[in-house]
């Protein structure tokens, strides 16, 4: 080699070295940007990579009766899962699950939509109740089923079924209208088909009956592959509850009521306890659990007997007669009325220039309070609410109870009206005549009430302690307080006046619902009601009145019945009305009757323990000797 | 250790020669291949069998292999130069028409017991001829246009066969070996400034017949393209090496996680961990230390063949040490720019590290050629 070769070789050498030298430089560089400069940002996406969170749905609270049995309870069920990140031809899979168990066409579409609709790694469920069979099978062709997971999980179930439809109510698979309803950052609703509460306690007390997710921390490989649990966290079950409402009882008056469309309430008068809410025609509220179908849901949603609507809080009915009680009370504790005075009941009142009928057209003739109750004259009513006034009566009916919002775990429970003439002007746009007041005197007009309202305002006369309704008694296993054993601000004396009106009603034998009273040896004091639904024209008032009969179903007159007994110590109150069901002392009445008669047959009706309470008695406790 | 002996203007002969071996040379081709057979005990799980124990055995047969072609005086090689390139010419033929063919493309001749690539051999063989010529060629005609001709046609010959079959990462590493013994041997930097030139018009032309039917690349040559352009752009699907290799590398973090606790390996998220994609484990597992001091080896691999090579007087001698430097530079820069991000993905494994019967046994061939030309030296 010449020694002009060698330099040039040489400076040539150099100048690649230095170039060699450069890119590896940039190599050490991109080394220390990705490990040192943006390490942390890396580690954090490989344990993303590594770590999948499983949520852990936790098992939902248990509703019990007040009995100690099971209302909403869970089962065990096996469900089939899917992944959509774990099998890459996942139709094909689920074709071939089809071959395995029960599994349509239009369910494999809905599962399809609903994977492409989700993030690929939420699992979706593919079929739930299977058999412990179905399991074995997959679990024997789990090779050619990528992706596909049995589970046990489990399913809400109510063994009672309607009976306790309208109080418990159904859970549900939550939907995207739900979530777009509530503001609830739980995880667990992201879980496809996850059952939340849609109607009743369950939906009322939905949060507390949830429970809280647990996580479970879990390493995966690339294909998704659990390769070992890291850590996690239990979940909690829902807390428990125990409603005041016996089963006994609660059947029944659905059994009672029967091809009627009616509701019926039953509270113990001295502390408020629901021991009856019941409302029909009633549902199964297990078709809800897993989505119900839609010729299921059409045909309750058809029915004009309204079986979905809990009557006994939802309804509200012009009380009719049944409002007599807070007239009394009002001309009593105003001063308007006494117990010896009579008015004279000619089968009419002409207040302006109208006449206000009495139901009885030849009139009662002379009836002083007591007796204006027994024969529920109206006259006299609309002579003592015009005495008192709307305003008065509107107080004591609120002191009652109506008017008011009841304070209870059940959806839309509705507020009723006691009307004002301010609430008229704002509402009507138009003066109160004292006309609206003669028509409030006998429960009709403006006024409305719930069949529990109606339930509390008789327990409330009965007991004179301002009582409260009460559907749970037991929350998370601690006893829930009871409220509203003050007493009410009315003169005993007169709570003891309209108490012999009601006494007469069912006890004497001109008395309204003498046919109804209590056979056994124990008396009920009641009050029956029977509110006009229709508006009578002018046309039909020429023609003489329509009987009842002869109107179409959904224009006849409703049925009501309050009441309480035993009369001597009171212990229930009752509220029946019946739809259209005619007169009070004919539909609802007997139901009364037969219902406090069962009511009275359980003896002392205390509370069951629940099942866990069972347990820890059937384990004596351990003596320690000192 | 040559300088201890005072007869130092005499070639060695015999056994005598492996005193004049150049030991840390040798020294640093074990530590790194060393670090391989590590780091494919960690990518196996914890397996020796699976893969660094064939690796450990072709190291034994490549190590005695570069001792033997060491000891065989470098005018034999220089004498078997261009039957070396016929014959690497001849089984690239072969292997275009009777090859096996793995992952798209066929590059093995199955011997039985491995595989061998034509191509890896090619890469020293084409080395080889250019030096042989440039040694040949007269100082005054080394930059003339019709001199300069036939080492490209030289190249352009193997590289097109290799492109064919296609290994775009392999023809890479030929046309950039015997472009740095051009360098070398003094042709004008012109000719440098004109290739580089023409390569920017080629892959203007490679990017612009996409979709037509003169289309240069496959498709999915195209798609790596693409990918290493914007590696999010498909994340699961050709991205996903790119994509996973970087966290990988990256959450290694300063000192890594320590051996066998990489988990983007071991949870195979990695793609070809234990080949293409070995450096971004090592780099998971002993972190930017431990990249840094591979790096630091292969610098010091490179930095040896520039001081013999230097030291040389014979021109064959010194172009091939400096080839055989530059193509083990070609081959290490080029992966480890790849599984960083900042080349798309072409195939080259990571020099004596990576999983692989034909590099490891040509690598330690060709530094036997370093250690005959160190050996032999006219001193």
């Amino acid at each position: 080699m010449s020694k002009a070769q060698k330099s040039k070789l040489g400076r040539r050498a150099l100048l690649l070295g230095g170039a060699q030298l450069g890119l590896s430089g940039l190599l050490g560089w991109r080394m220390h940007q990705l490990g040192v400069k943006q390490g942390d940002k890396f580690r954090l996406l490989a344990e993303e990579n590594r770590i999948n969170i499983r949520l852990q749905p936790p098992a939902r609270g248990l509703i019990y009766d007040r009995n100690g049995n099971g209302l909403a309870i869970n089962r065990q069920v096996y469900a089939i899962e899917i992944v959509r990140e774990q099998t890459k031809d996942y139709e094909a899979v689920l074709h071939r699950l089809a071959q395995l168990i029960p599994l349509s066409q239009e369910q494999i579409d809905n599962v399809i939509k609903e994977m492409t609709r989700r993030r690929a790694f939420v699992p979706v469920t593919v079929a739930t109740g299977l058999e412990w069979e179905h399991i074995a099978t997959v679990s024997a062709n789990a090779p050619a089923l990528p992706g596909i997971t049995p589970r046990l999980g489990l399913n809400r179930q109510y063994p009672v079924g309607a009976d306790f439809a309208h109080i418990v109510g159904y859970v549900g698979p939550v939907s995207d209208y739900d979530l777009s309803k509530i503001d609830d950052k739980d995880p667990l609703l992201l879980i496809p088909r996850f059952q939340i509460g849609k109607n009743g306690v369950e939906a009322e007390i939905e949060r507390p009956l949830r429970g809280k997710a647990g996580l479970k921390r879990i390493e995966v490989n690339a294909v998704g592959r659990v390769m070992r649990e890291l850590d996690g966290q239990a979940s909690a079950p829902g807390i428990n509850l125990q409603l005041t409402t016996g089963p006994e009882l609660q059947r029944f008056a659905m059994e009672r009521m029967q091809g009627e469309s009616a509701a019926t309430v039953v509270m113990d008068v001295n502390n408020g306890d629901i021991l009856a809410l019941a409302s029909a025609p009633t549902f199964d509220p297990n078709k809800f659990v897993n989505g119900i179908s839609v010729a299921d849901w059409r045909a309750l949603n058809e029915n004009e007997f309204r079986p979905l609507a809990n009557k006994t809080v939802q309804g509200l009915y012009p009380p009719g007669s049944t409002f007599k009680m807070v007239v009394a009370m009002a001309a009593l504790t105003h001063g308007v009325a006494n117990e010896r005075e009579d008015v004279y009941c000619p089968g009419h009142k002409d207040v302006n220039g109208r006449k206000f009928h009495c139901w009885r057209r030849r009139g009662h003739g002379n009836v002083n309070l007591r007796e204006a109750l027994r024969y529920s004259c109206d006259v006299y009513f609309y002579e003592m609410a015009i005495r008192v006034g709307i305003e008065n009566i509107t107080k004591t009916a609120r002191a009652l109870g109506l008017g008011q919002k009841p304070d209870l775990p059940l959806p839309a429970v509705r507020t009723g009206l006691m009307p004002t003439k301010e609430w008229k002007r704002v509402n009507k746009k138009e003066d109160w005549f004292i006309g609206d007041t003669a028509n409030a005197g006998i429960g009709q007009g403006f006024v409305l009430a719930s069949p529990l309202q109606l339930a509390t305002m008789t327990a409330r006369i009965a007991s004179g302690n301002q009582i409260t309704p009460r559907l749970l008694n037991m929350f998370d296993n601690k006893l829930t307080p009871v409220t509203g054993t003050e007493k009410l601000d009315f003169n005993p004396a007169h709570l003891d006046m309209v108490r012999a009106g009601m006494y007469d009603v069912s006890n004497h034998p001109r008395g309204t619902a003498y046919r109804s009273r209590l056979s056994g040896g124990e008396q009920m004091a009641g009050k029956t009601g029977t509110s006009q639904v229709r508006f009578i024209t002018k046309a039909e008032r020429d023609r003489g009145v329509t009987k009842n009969k002869d109107l179409p179903w959904n224009r006849r007159d409703h049925a009501l019945f309050v009441g309480f007994a035993p009369f001597d110590n009171p212990r229930y109150a009752i509220s029946v009305i019946v739809e259209h069901g005619g007169g009070g002392s004919k539909a609802a009445a007997p139901i009364a009757k037969d219902v406090m008669q069962k009511a009275l047959s359980l003896g002392a009706n205390e509370y069951g323990p629940l099942p866990s309470q069972k347990r820890s008695q059937a384990k004596p406790p351990k003596k320690t000797r000192a | 250790m040559s300088s201890l002996l005072n007869d130092h203007h005499k070639i060695p002969s015999g056994f005598r020669k492996i005193l004049y071996f150049h030991w840390p040379l040798a020294l640093l081709l074990v530590a790194v291949c060393s670090a391989g057979f590590l780091m494919l005990f960690s990518v196996a799980g914890g397996k020796f069998s699976t893969w660094a124990e064939p690796q450990v055995m072709r190291f034994g047969v490549g190590f005695i292999a570069m001792i033997i072609i060491g000891f065989t005086p470098i005018s034999v090689w220089k004498s078997l130069s261009v039957p070396a390139y016929l014959v690497g010419i001849a089984l690239l033929f072969y292997v275009e028409y009777f090859g096996a063919t793995g992952k798209g493309a066929q590059r093995w001749i199955d011997l039985g017991f491995m595989k061998l690539q034509p191509s890896e051999l090619m890469k020293i063989a084409l080395v080889m001829i250019v030096a042989l010529y440039y040694d040949w060629l007269d100082e005054e005609r080394v930059s003339k246009v019709q001199w300069v001709l036939p080492p490209l046609i030289l190249t352009a010959l193997p590289m097109a066969l290799v492109l064919n079959q296609p290994d775009l990462g392999t023809a890479i590493l030929l046309a950039g070996g015997a472009g740095v013994v051009m360098l070398l041997a003094g042709v004008s930097l012109w000719y440098f400034g004109g290739a580089i030139g023409a390569i920017i018009g080629v892959v203007w032309a490679v990017i612009g017949s996409k979709g037509t039917a003169y289309q240069i690349l496959k498709d999915y040559q195209y798609r790596r393209i693409e990918t290493f352009l914007d590696p999010s752009s498909d994340p699961l699907g050709s991205g996903y090496h790119i994509t996973q290799s970087k966290i990988a590398l990256g959450s290694g973090g300063f000192s890594g996680r320590g051996y066998m606790e990489g988990t983007q390996s071991r949870l195979n998220f990695l793609p070809e961990k234990h080949t293409d994609f070995i450096f971004t484990t090592l780099a998971e597992e002993f972190g930017f230390v431990g990249g840094i001091t591979l790096l630091v080896l292969y610098i010091l691999i490179i930095l040896c063949c520039y001081v013999t090579a230097m030291q040389n007087r014979n021109r064959f001698a010194a172009l091939l040490t400096l080839g055989v430097a530059a193509t083990f530079f070609f081959y290490f820069s080029v992966n480890m720019l790849m599984v960083m991000g900042l080349a798309p993905v072409v195939g080259v494994p990571l020099p004596l590290v990576s999983y692989g019967g034909s590099a490891m046994l040509v690598l330690l061939g060709a530094f036997g050629l370093v250690q005959s030309a160190h050996i032999h030296r006219p001193r």
